[in-house]
């Protein structure tokens, strides 16, 4: 207990207890990962809410992130200013999405964001494009990629409007069964 | 699509077009259009301030000519103002540029003209205020912008909310959440985001504890966000709470603030006590989901296995410890062949049913349903019913583990059912391939190349299959693959029938055997040993007969990899239980009625070493099957994986690894169960060789798919695939588990010289003395009696429950196609409604173009041409 005091005060243990799918336990060792990230950033002792925050480049050098494609659009889409760096309420909150519990509908959102590179909340062909060549290590040539960018948006698009706004993007992951497995990060 | 929508508009009448766009909607909508244009106005402030920045000066102008709207033009969505870019950029006659592109497009793929896709290309066409109008639709801006969520979460809220009906708000008009619909109608600009947040605070207020907990857990806001929100919501409640509330609910309020907490810590140490988390995080890390699934598949059993071993040591092994039978008899010397055989000096141990008395011993509690507690004979209470029955704690303690475990299973049967099948439909393979298909957790290198070059090729299949586009078969070829089929089919189950034939005559001759050496009074030993030639046996036939059917479904050559997985885990499932229910007669059959010659061969050599008691030998022979079964696992991943491993690399120079063979591990995985679950009546403690059976199991293959093996190359349905075989698990496994038990417990007779039901004619019959001696003892038990009379004994009743059981099953198969029919009556609304939104856009486009002015209209064809020349 002595060690939880130096960090978290009870107060705030339970409010990110309230607010994210994680124990006190399990935020306790998120902090320690958050801590070790940038040992001269971040400060030890959190219990009057320090404002620091650790750029995006040693948060996606994380072993968990390295070697995943979307890592950028990821921390930056958990970012409160959009730009990837991560204060440790965003670090929380984006473990806490990637977790096990975290429902469909709220992974479904930050897949979303994570998907819309351009953060015009669409989900256009452009976008498209670069989640597909970022997919497959852009082994497809050109003429593949846009006429399955094509095929996608016809699938998934109820509108007709050529783009995926984030209901038709809704109504496609209700019916993947395995997105809740995979759209998950053990910490 | 952004480079389809080019606006035809150039840069000077970009003025009027949105001129034109204020006075159509004036004309459309009248008197309200003021306030909703407003209203319109701050949810797009809303949405978009972030990453919109108009910086163009013709939007400058159109806000100077714009009087009524002044935030109509610097507030626009940013396709809107990529347009605007766009046209600035080529203001040459875009139209023809469009028309160009389209052929060019049209011509590299030809399947583009084809689709619907194609028919609404006019949507190009569409002025930037149609535009405007799509890209304020209620439905576009949820999941993104702050206040919309905000405001779906109040909606939810005020779902949540039964008691007060939110008057001054007005009731819920949409069933889609919305923003619109929740937007308070005042005329305090740019306070919409605080307006629809303070609504929320008050909601979650009214909400009880765990609502609060849980919508503020999924709201997707930031985590700052959240805590203030619950730290608005506490600080107003709690002063209002200590003011008003009465003593008793402030006190309920601590109660629930203590249990909250203890719960807290309670599941804090369940998360602690996760099993092998790092080494599954390393698993998923390198091989992803799809082997993932077999280590926890493994990691259930081992739980299953700790289930059933706690209630049978804490019901059965320690009392009877406790109280060991008087009339013991020395005990063989241990020798080590012991631990292959689990005879010898194992047998007279609480591992098997032998060693179990019919006594009573006085306890302290009850024995009725495993409610008892630490046994012990200083209990001075001599009343009757304080006994510890050893025959009903053995009845309840089977009857009552097994049924646990059938809850559990069909629960988390239920439950991966309902989370891994929805309505699939045809289309949006692609689609989901695209945004479903990559697995996060990988995060070695080497993996996650290689999960992108499955994916890319994946993607190359999907692509060549809609090439094909449904190629028409001849008959001679249809008829050839139906003959290979055929012959495929013919061979496994051929092979399967010999294996469970084979497997039948060697062991009633094993039998005859055993028979002619206790007669020529063999020393225990060889006898021992010779027994352990079935199991071998068997063992054996389970591990070559997959690499037959392996050989059998690559003559084949199906075209879909889910279908061949399907039918390998369907033959070598049949290979397995066909054994499995060959075996289960020989033992239930064979062995008890060749026992009674047997038992007097004992009785008159006065040797024993559990052959007098069928339960024990029988208990031991299964010993000797799981034995074997790891024996052999061991061996496949040492010669299967590492040799091969080391002889593909060296000898062979491929430089693949072998792929790990996901299904027909958790097929062994199955059967090993199988087995355990069948010895639990005849040896209380083989969960604990179970036990140390997965766990080892864990470790080596761990070891060896780190080592030897390679992520795998085919696709492969996780969930789907976890729900199957936990179904399998239910289904042949664990039922077949417990028809035996209960078919052995109901019918078939006890030995006579040992074990808890020595004396009687069944097992049943325990429950049955007992229900008799409550109703000598005390008439207030007469119900129980009568019940028991009318209920478990009539035939009548098991078939009513059983009628109603079908009847309810019946009625749900009916609901769920009900709702089945429902849901897709409801996807062809979804469509409908697409329709619908579409052909609307148009008609407004209609409009927009009828009200313009022709003399504009010409102007800007006039401008156009310029342009091209």
């Amino acid at each position: 207990m002595g060690n939880k005091q130096t960090i978290f005060t009870d107060e705030q243990l339970d409010a990110y207890q309230d607010c994210t799918f994680f124990t006190r336990k399990e935020i306790l060792r998120l902090h320690t990962r958050y801590h070790e990230l940038a040992p001269n950033l971040v400060p030890m002792d959190y219990t009057n809410d320090p404002d620091c925050k650790v750029p995006i480049q040693l948060i996606i050098n994380m072993p968990e992130l390295m070697e995943n494609p979307f890592k950028e659009r990821i921390v930056e889409s958990f970012s409160e200013a959009g730009d990837g760096n991560l204060s440790f309420n965003d670090f929380v909150d984006m473990f806490s999405v990637l977790s096990e519990m975290a429902p469909r509908e709220l992974k479904a959102i930050y897949a979303f964001k994570i998907y819309d590179f351009n953060t015009d909340n669409f989900i256009c062909k452009s976008d498209l494009e670069q989640t597909l060549n970022k997919l497959t290590r852009e082994e497809l040539t050109p003429e593949e990629v846009n006429l399955v960018c094509e095929k996608v948006i016809e699938e998934a698009d109820l509108d007709g409007d050529g783009k995926l706004a984030f209901a038709d993007f809704e109504n496609m992951i209700s019916r993947a069964p395995d997105f809740l497995s995979t759209f998950h990060i053990r910490i | 699509m952004s480079h389809d929508r080019k606006p035809r508009t150039t840069d000077n009448n970009g003025k009027h077009d949105r001129n034109e766009a204020g006075k159509t909607a004036r004309s459309l909508e009248g008197h309200r259009t003021r306030r909703a244009g407003r209203q319109m106005d701050r949810l797009t402030e809303m949405a978009w301030s972030v990453n919109f920045h108009l910086n163009l000066p013709e939007a400058e102008e159109g806000q100077q000519a714009l009087v009524f709207y002044p935030h109509d033009e610097n507030i626009v969505h940013d396709s809107f103002n990529e347009l605007i870019e766009e046209q600035s950029h080529k203001q040459d006659g875009s139209q023809v540029f469009e028309m160009e592109d389209m052929a060019g497009r049209g011509r590299e793929n030809p399947a583009f003209l084809a689709s619907p896709q194609h028919s609404h290309s006019n949507r190009e066409n569409f002025s930037p205020f149609t535009l405007r109008v799509l890209s304020e639709m209620p439905s576009r801006t949820i999941g993104t912008c702050r206040g919309a969520i905000i405001s779906q979460y109040y909606n939810s809220t005020m779902k949540l909310r039964h008691r007060r009906a939110a008057l001054h708000l007005g009731p819920v008009r949409s069933a889609r959440p919305s923003i619109s619909g929740y937007r308070v109608e005042t005329d305090v600009e740019a306070a919409g985001e605080e307006e629809n947040r303070k609504h929320l605070f008050d909601n979650l207020q009214n909400l009880s504890v765990s609502d609060k907990g849980r919508m503020l857990k999924t709201m997707p806001l930031s985590l700052l966000e959240k805590k203030n929100l619950r730290h608005a919501c506490n600080s107003k409640g709690f002063p209002h709470s200590r003011n008003q509330i009465p003593c008793c609910s402030q006190l309920k309020y601590y109660l629930i603030i203590g249990f909250r907490h203890s719960w807290y810590s309670l599941l804090s140490f369940l998360f602690s006590l996760q099993l092998w988390h790092v080494a599954l995080k390393k698993v998923s890390g390198r091989f992803g989901t799809s082997v993932l699934s077999y280590f926890v598949f493994l990691k259930t059993l081992l739980l299953f296995n700790v289930f059933l071993l706690l209630v049978n040591v804490f019901f059965l092994a320690a009392p009877q410890a406790a109280h060991p039978p008087s009339n013991q008899t020395h005990r063989a010397p241990f020798q080590g062949l012991e631990l292959l055989t689990g005879a010898g000096y194992f047998t007279d141990t609480v591992m098997y049913y032998g060693y179990y008395t019919n006594s009573t011993v006085n306890g302290c509690g009850p024995a009725l349903n495993g409610s008892g507690c630490a046994m012990g004979q200083n209990s001075l209470d001599t009343n009757p019913r304080m006994l510890y029955n050893f025959p009903l704690a053995y009845f309840f303690t089977i009857g009552v583990s097994f049924f646990i475990t059938c809850i559990i299973l069909v629960y988390s049967i239920s439950k991966s059912f309902g989370q891994s099948y929805r309505i699939d439909n045809p289309h949006g393979d692609l689609a989901m391939k695209m945004f479903c298909s990559w697995d996060f957790k990988v995060i070695k290198k080497s993996s996650v190349k290689l999960q992108c070059e499955n994916i890319c090729t994946q993607m190359k299949e999907l692509l060549s299959e809609l090439a094909r586009a449904s190629r028409q078969q001849t008959l001679l070829q249809r008829l050839a693959r139906m003959t290979v089929h055929l012959l495929a089919w013919v061979m496994s189950l051929g092979s399967t029938v010999a294996c469970a034939m084979g497997v039948y005559h060697f062991s009633t001759y094993m039998h005859k055997d055993l028979t002619t050496r206790v007669s020529r009074n063999e020393t225990l030993i060889h006898m021992e040993a010779s027994l352990l030639a079935l199991p071998v046996v068997v063992s054996t036939v389970n591990l070559l007969m997959p690499g037959l059917f392996n050989a059998v479904a690559w003559m084949e050559q199906y075209h879909a990899p889910s279908t061949q997985a399907y039918v390998a885990i369907c033959r070598n499932l049949l290979l397995k239980m066909s054994v499995l229910g060959v075996l289960c007669y020989h033992w239930l059959g064979t062995t008890i009625s060749g026992h009674v010659t047997l038992s007097k061969w004992v009785m008159q050599n006065g040797s024993t070493g559990g052959l007098e008691c069928w339960e024990t030998f029988v208990g031991q022979e299964l010993y000797r099957f799981l034995l074997m079964d790891f024996i052999f696992t061991v061996l496949d991943t040492i010669l299967g994986e590492f040799v091969w491993r080391l002889f593909s690399q060296k000898v062979l120079k491929r430089k693949r690894k072998p792929v790990f063979d996901i299904a027909r591990n958790v097929l062994d995985l199955i059967y090993g169960q199988t087995l355990a679950w069948l010895g639990v009546l005849f040896s209380p403690l083989l969960p604990a060789v179970q036990i140390i059976k997965l766990v080892i199991v864990f470790y080596i293959k761990r070891t060896s798919l780190m080592m030897n093996c390679q992520a795998p190359s085919k696709p492969w349905r996780a969930s789907q695939m976890t729900t199957i075989f936990i179904t399998l698990l239910c289904f042949p496994s664990f039922l077949g588990a417990a028809v035996a038990v209960t078919y052995t417990i109901w019918t078939i007779k006890p030995s006579e010289g040992c074990g808890p039901f020595r004396t009687l004619n069944t097992m049943f019959e325990s429950l049955k003395i007992w229900v008799r001696q409550l109703e000598e003892m005390n008439s207030n038990f007469s119900w129980f009696t009568w019940i028991h009379k009318y209920l478990v004994e009539n035939p009548f009743f098991l078939f009513a429950a059983a009628g109603v059981l079908l009847i309810v099953i019946y009625f749900h198969t009916q609901v769920v196609g009900g709702q089945r029919k429902i849901i897709s009556l409801l996807q062809e609304q979804i469509d409908n409604e697409g329709e619908d939104k579409k052909f609307l856009i148009t008609r407004l486009q209609d409009i927009y173009e009828k009200e313009r002015p022709v003399s504009v209209r010409f102007k800007q064809t006039e401008r156009r041409d310029d342009s091209r020349k």
